[in-house]
């Protein structure tokens, strides 16, 4: 199984989403934003970082290059896609997601550790999730209030296409708590929390058994993996 | 060197934290009359050609599908200035237009 993680002028994850995906099982195949190749990969993550500066908006001029192109008809062909952050902005700006991600409404940059709730576990990035599951991840943005308008929350909320909520704080002002949602396929997920930041014990944040012992995104990637077996 | 203006706010509906953060500085500052402000873009953008309706038009379509996007933002205004013919009237007084 070989899951492509693109590269973007300013990615700074890429190389953890690499890692998360070869401790979930897979082989991790690194993409260029430059390239039109996605190398045969049977599943694309787009890491977080500062894609271009977050210049324009944030994720729009990523969400121009070459290989989005490809991201785009992959994900149009049913080929998993998970966008973290950055990632999740870049999947709103390519219209591959509904929504946008605004300044957080408090105005500041915010990193901490974040409870959500699995609200769907259906897709193919959260498959390997009890309904239900909280987890715990960490958070680290500045512009990830999630807005839409009224008519596209209710099809959001209405269809299950609202794969995460933020449970007990809302962090940056998302409609509903949303953190994170999924395409109507269920192959296309963007969150702004960072599950490949949570994937191995001693690097992962706090639990009530240890310090950094938290590994609750790993299942995204398992899932992933589990999705692919089962086609 | 004909110049082409495209201005993009954040729609009304949805909270602007930067406008926020200075109205917030300004109410600071004890000026407090100037209850509101809302922080936009400003491109101008430099071209080759006739500063014609079609090329307006090409722009019109670029401001809506790349420069601005409808989710969180809306086109405000999208005009000739410099010596181009300006063709579009909504420019924002105290721009430097200069009508043919």
């Amino acid at each position: 199984m070989r899951i492509g993680v693109v590269t973007f002028p300013g990615s700074l994850d890429d190389r953890d989403a690499q890692r998360a995906v070869r401790l979930a099982g897979a082989t991790p195949v690194a993409l260029w934003h430059g390239e039109h190749d996605l190398h045969g990969v049977d599943a694309i993550v787009l890491p977080g970082g500062f894609s271009y500066g977050d210049y324009l908006r944030a994720g729009a001029i990523a969400s121009l290059s070459p290989i989005m192109a490809e991201v785009i008809a992959a994900a149009n062909r049913g080929v998993p896609v998970l966008g973290i952050c950055n990632g999740f902005q870049m999947l709103a700006e390519a219209h591959l997601l509904d929504g946008g991600l605004i300044r957080n409404d408090h105005g500041t940059f915010i990193c901490r550790d974040q409870k959500l709730r699995v609200e769907n576990t259906a897709t193919a990035w959260t498959n390997g999730y009890a309904p239900g599951t909280e987890i715990t991840i960490p958070l680290k943005n500045g512009e990830g209030g999630f807005v839409a308008d009224a008519e596209t929350i209710a099809r959001l909320e209405g269809e299950g296409q609202v794969a995460f909520r933020y449970l007990g704080v809302n962090p940056n002002g998302s409609i509903n708590d949303i953190a994170g949602v999924t395409n109507a396929r269920g192959n296309v997920v963007g969150l702004m929390p960072h599950p490949e930041h949570a994937i191995e014990e001693g690097f992962g944040p706090d639990t009530d058994a240890a310090m950094r012992s938290g590994t609750d995104g790993l299942t995204i990637f398992t899932s992933a993996i589990a999705a692919l077996a089962a086609v | 060197m004909p110049t082409i203006v495209v201005e993009v706010m954040p729609k009304a509906v949805l909270l602007d934290p930067q406008g926020k953060a200075v109205a917030g500085a300004l109410h600071r500052l004890g000026k407090s009359r100037f209850t509101d402000v809302r922080l936009g873009k400003r491109f101008e953008i430099a071209f080759e050609g006739d500063a014609d309706e079609a090329t307006l038009a090409e722009v019109r379509e670029l401001a809506e599908s790349m420069l601005s996007n409808s989710v969180i933002e809306d086109v405000v205004s999208v005009h000739f200035v410099g010596s181009g013919t300006q063709t579009n009237g909504a420019h924002v007084a105290g721009t430097p237009v200069e009508a043919s």
